[in-house]
């Protein structure tokens, strides 16, 4: 039976309400439109709530009714190609029931219920099942095959199974204590998805971007971090990841951000090829959007849908790719309702529990050997936005606190359009042992010393370039001269890489490879030229060295290459001195 | 339904809290009249079964326990009607010009619902606004958010008057309007406005909302929704193409500051409240295209950045909101240059899908980079020829360093009433002043494009 309390007090998001006893984190309905909302406080006979829509003109006394249920997501075939509002409502069904503008109190359904999708099971009658066990498979798109799984909270035997069309809440099997499962299943988005076991990352996560890939690679599984001042190039990066990346799905979450660029991202994914299937982007997509001006409380859970359904496509075995931007919205959301809530503040006003919740969410990435019995992995990188680009703030120190990879952007980078801005002296990743075997094996045997060469080339850049400062460059002897021509070289051929370029957007790793062992060659030819006495000015007004500079944005770069390495085979030659 | 209550038990800075009233809506308008017979409005901040707060726009001043407190049962509203077009009205929306009030074709909500960002079209169209800075490095596009960040005695507003004169997307002629809200400018500034829309015609097509210095700094939180409302109303109801101009953000963004400690809340960075992020991105993201409407909403507003601080919370919020910024330099604006916009930290986020092939040029793009690239690392050689002296420098880096004198001479700086076309002017001045550079320092460029466009290669094929 329905208990129904009514509304005490409102202000703003936060909503108190007397005369029932819900749960805490127990969804309510509030007022006569129903507003959906969250109990995040007990205290007495009262209850506080935040609540997912605006709460304008709402009154004190106005009914109150509890779910019973705490927040939750469907999971089920149709979720892929979709776009959900922080409570996994489809945006698009909200458009169609109210038009351009979100209004409030409609509810929808996260999943389709009239659509229908063939069933294949690959269990039979008799068969005893164990929770988050395979029972049948139904095609989702092209390339995903989507695991009907039991739930991870229930086992038994199967009494009776189909076969052929069904939606996704027609009984598909029924368990021989009367259990029936359907194809979709909910979950409440606070709690993690169960697991076999976890497991350590050992692959890379192969993105095409060549600071990423090269020198700061996250693995599959891992954790990132992208901290950086507005207009560095945080989204960019991130939907550079959501194109491009060698992930069998894509959950993007754009939290507390522009609405434009989400509506970019549904123009452009649908006409992108995945560069692993050839399929279009967007089939291995779901796309979660509360934008800056949604109801700041439906921000907070926007993140924990987003990484539910990520869990749930892992279980299936399925590498998932999970970008949040940004993850300092989800955190100043907290600290709003934190602060309507009159808790004591922490630093800077964020909530004491900050720092516990990021690790909570970064927690729950990871590669796992899953119930069903598959391989999967989360890999999770989160956009941070510190104010005033300072990376002392909470919320950057907390989440590097908890990260593996860290790609720190920077200004200075940006405003002379050096992209990706990530400072590569400042920047990250404990994965790089880790996976080293992996790129020795997958790469070339050569990859790790080149890597580390051109690494340590920009260490010696930045340490000269601050003796540069003081004298000029004319005054440094010529081996260091040149030393500072090949950083350059490294900074403008190989790191540069411009994301809006048809060719160089993606960088396969051969041609990461091939750049840069050429940008090497150049070195030691020119060094050892240098020792045999060949005037400097000679050595880098050599063609081929600038020709380098374009190879990348060529369609034929393997050819393009051979000749520009061919002349300067050439032209040293040319030069001689030996 | 209309009942007066007379149960004000505190009056604190801009708020008054209520007793023993029927239930209240929260956000609700509410009237407030006086002894002395005048009326004040207000909004429900707070409502619960005990107490109500309101805060008051015109402010608390002469108010008493002995007013009388009306709750309308409505939220705030704006009368729109096409008729607003070539009227002046007040921050709160009331007539200023002596002529009649708006009879309404609809009210509307001024807080606005947020646009679903499925509805939403990306932007794409160029719009020329004759500014060499703006269009070829930083370009503008329909349905953008792009404010200039400013100082203090810096010419923004006349930047501002030059794009709203020029602004327009080529060869279309599709009817535009402008809406302009003035947050706490003084009143001299607001008729240099006022003047230049009048001399050109532009009033005839615009809305202005003014809430000058000495208006009530509460009713600055309404007028920007105010003007943003009667954007909408005019973009989507009548398919006209808006550019809203309001000026100046960080007014409004002090009234925030101020409410948030009458309210006693716990303040966010340099007293800020926490939430002006998502106060801010309420109005800058009413900004944009929408399927299947003919109008558009840009937002091009002025913020004048204190102690010329960008990352001052009002500019570091704005900047993580909208669409990009242009910013005015102090140290271009002391050489002389007009418009002295600084492009490097200046940037157009929605640059890329509004120029091109097609657009503007295939070559824009590259041209850009490389101009930034070469203009940024011009700059530092000056810092570093003030202390090593010019012969320190080689050749290649000499050459850059005077690249950057170029770019801010020929490029940056142009006349007042200097409409420059994109392709004609903006892009023939960058590859003349980049055809300044060895051939091999372009690497930003595409062989193709140095081949179709470097003057000594079109000198050839000539
Ligand atoms: N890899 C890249 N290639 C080319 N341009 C880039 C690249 N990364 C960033 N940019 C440029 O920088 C601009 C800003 O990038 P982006 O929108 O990603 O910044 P952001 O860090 O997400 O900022 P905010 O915090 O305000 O959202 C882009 O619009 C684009 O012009
Ligand atoms: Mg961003």
């Amino acid at each position: 039976m329905e208990v129904k309390g009514e509304i005490y007090r409102v202000a703003g998001p936060v909503v108190t309400i007397t005369g029932i006893k819900p749960k805490m984190y127990d969804v309510v309905k509030v007022g006569h439109e129903g507003l959906m909302g969250e109990v995040i406080r007990i205290k007495g006979d009262k209850a506080t709530v935040q609540v997912y829509e605006d709460t304008s003109g709402i009154k004190p006394g106005e009914p109150v009714v509890n779910t019973g249920m705490s927040l939750s997501v469907e999971l089920g075939p149709g979720l892929l190609e979709s776009i959900y509002d922080g409570i996994q409502r489809p945006l698009k069904v909200l458009q169609e029931q109210m038009g351009d503008f979100i209004q409030r109190g409609v509810t929808a359904n996260g999943l389709d219920r009239d659509k229908k999708w063939d069933f294949k099971p690959i269990v039979s009658g008799g068969d005893s099942v164990k929770g988050g066990e395979v029972i049948g498979v139904v095609q989702e798109t092209m390339n995903i095959e989507h695991k009907i799984m039991v739930p991870p909270n229930v086992s038994g035997t199967v009494n009776e199974i189909k076969s052929g069309k069904f939606t996704v809440d027609e009984t598909i099997c029924v368990l021989s204590d009367g259990t029936e499962l359907q194809m979709m299943q909910k979950w409440s988005v606070r709690k993690p998805r169960p697991v076999a076991k976890k497991l350590m990352p050992s692959k890379p996560l192969i993105t095409g971007q060549r600071i990423l890939d090269g020198l700061f690679p996250v693995a599959k599984g891992g954790t990132a971090a992208i901290p950086g001042p507005f207009g560095s190039g945080k989204t960019v990066t991130q939907q550079q990841l959501a194109k491009w990346s060698d992930t069998d799905i894509v959950v993007y979450i754009g939290c507390g951000e522009r609405g434009n660029e989400m509506a970019d991202v549904l123009n452009e994914f649908p006409e992108l090829e995945d560069p692993k299937t050839g399929r279009p982007l967007m089939e291995r997509t779901v796309l979660i959007a509360n934008t800056s001006n949604m109801p700041v409380a439906a921000r907070e859970a926007s993140v924990y849908t987003g990484i539910t359904i990520a869990e749930y496509y892992r279980d299936m075995g399925y590498d998932v790719a999970l970008m949040a931007d940004s993850t300092s919205r989800w955190a100043e959301s907290m600290r709003e309702i934190s602060s309507r809530l009159e808790e004591m503040p922490g630093e800077e006003g964020y909530p004491a529990y900050l720092s516990a919740r990021l690790s909570e969410f970064y927690e729950r990435a990871g590669a796992v050997h899953s119930l069903a019995g598959f391989d999967g992995s989360i890999t999770v990188i989160g956009a941070v936005s510190p104010p005033g680009g300072d990376f002392s703030e909470p919320v950057t120190q907390s989440t590097l606190r908890i990260v593996k990879v860290f790609w720190a952007l920077d200004a200075k980078l940006s405003q002379r359009r050096h992209f990706p801005s990530i400072n590569w002296l400042s920047s990250y990743s404990l994965y790089t042992n880790g996976l080293a075997d992996w790129f020795t094996e997958n790469v070339a045997p050569d990859w790790i010393s080149l890597r580390d060469n051109a690494m340590d080339l920009l260490q010696q850049e930045s340490e000269l370039q601050e003796i540069v400062q003081l004298v000029g460059s004319d005054a440094l002897p010529e081996d260091q001269q040149l030393t500072l021509e090949i950083a350059r070289m490294i900074r403008e051929y190989f790191l540069q890489q411009n994301a809006f370029h048809p060719v160089d957007t993606f960088c396969p790793f051969d041609k990461q490879y091939k750049l840069l062992k050429a940008i090497s060659k150049y070195g030691e030819m020119a060094n050892a030229a240098l020792e045999a006495g060949v005037p400097m000015g000679d050595i880098i007004s050599v063609e081929s060295k600038d020709d380098l500079a374009k190879v990348k944005y060529e369609e034929d770069f393997e050819s393009a290459l051979n000749v520009v390495l061919t002349k300067m085979d050439a032209e040293f030659a040319k030069l001689g001195g030996k | 339904m209309t009942k007066e209550y007379k149960t004000i038990t505190e009056v604190s800075g801009p708020l008054i809290f209520l007793e023993k009233t029927e239930p209240v809506g929260y956000g609700e308008l509410v009237n407030i009249n006086l002894p002395d017979g005048t009326t004040k409005r207000g909004q429900v901040l707070d409502t619960s079964a005990d107490t109500v707060v309101v805060q008051v726009f015109e402010g608390t001043g002469g108010l008493n326990s002995e007013s009388g407190v009306v709750f309308t049962g409505e939220t705030i509203k704006l009368s729109v009607s096409k008729d607003m077009l070539g009227r002046i009205l007040s921050g709160a929306g009331e007539p200023l010009d002596g002529g009649p009030r708006i009879v309404p074709d609809d009210r509307i909500d001024v807080n606005g619902a947020s646009m679903n960002p499925y509805s939403r079209l990306p932007p794409v169209d160029f719009i020329q606004t004759g500014i060499s800075t703006i269009d070829g490095t930083n370009t503008l596009v329909r349905g953008q958010k792009l404010p200039i960040f400013s100082g203090a005695g810096l010419p923004h507003n006349e930047i501002a008057l030059q794009i709203a004169r020029q602004a327009k997307v080529l060869g279309s002629d599709e009817p535009f309007a402008v809406v302009f809200a003035a947050m706490g400018i003084t009143n001299e500034e607001a008729q240099y406005f006022m003047q230049d829309f009048e001399k050109t015609g532009a009033l005839e097509r615009a809305v202005v909302f003014l809430n000058l210095a000495d208006d009530p700094a509460v009713e600055r939180l309404i007028t920007p929704r105010m003007a943003l409302t009667a954007a909408e109303y005019l973009a989507y109801e009548h398919d006209m193409h808006v550019l809203v101009i309001m000026t100046d953000i960080t007014n409004y963004c002090e009234a925030l500051r101020q409410m948030g400690a009458a309210r006693e809340e716990v303040p966010g960075r340099r007293g800020y409240p926490g939430y002006m992020y998502t106060d801010l991105a309420s109005l800058y993201e009413r900004a944009g295209v929408i399927k299947g409407k003919k109008g558009s909403v840009t937002q091009f507003s002025i913020l004048t950045m204190p102690g010329d601080d960008i990352t001052h919370p009002i500019p570091d919020l704005s900047g993580y909101i909208t669409e990009g910024q242009i910013v005015v330099s102090r140290e271009l604006h002391r050489k002389g240059i007009y418009p002295p916009i600084n492009v490097l930290p200046s940037l157009s986020r929605l640059m890329n899908s509004g120029i091109g092939k097609g657009k503007t040029r295939e070559d824009h793009k590259a041209v850009s980079d490389q101009m930034y690239a070469m203009y940024a690392e011009g700059r530092d050689m000056r810092g570093l020829v003030a202390i090593v002296g010019k012969d320190a420098l080689s050749e290649r880096d000499q050459k850059i360093l005077e690249f950057a004198d170029l770019f801010e001479d020929r490029f940056v700086r142009q006349g007042r009433n200097e409409n420059r076309h994109i392709v004609d002017d903006t892009l023939r001045i960058a590859w003349e002043i980049l055809s300044e550079l060895p051939m091999a320092q372009l690497t930003r460029i595409d062989n193709k494009f140095i081949d179709a466009y470097h003057p000594a290669n079109k000198a050839k094929s000539e």
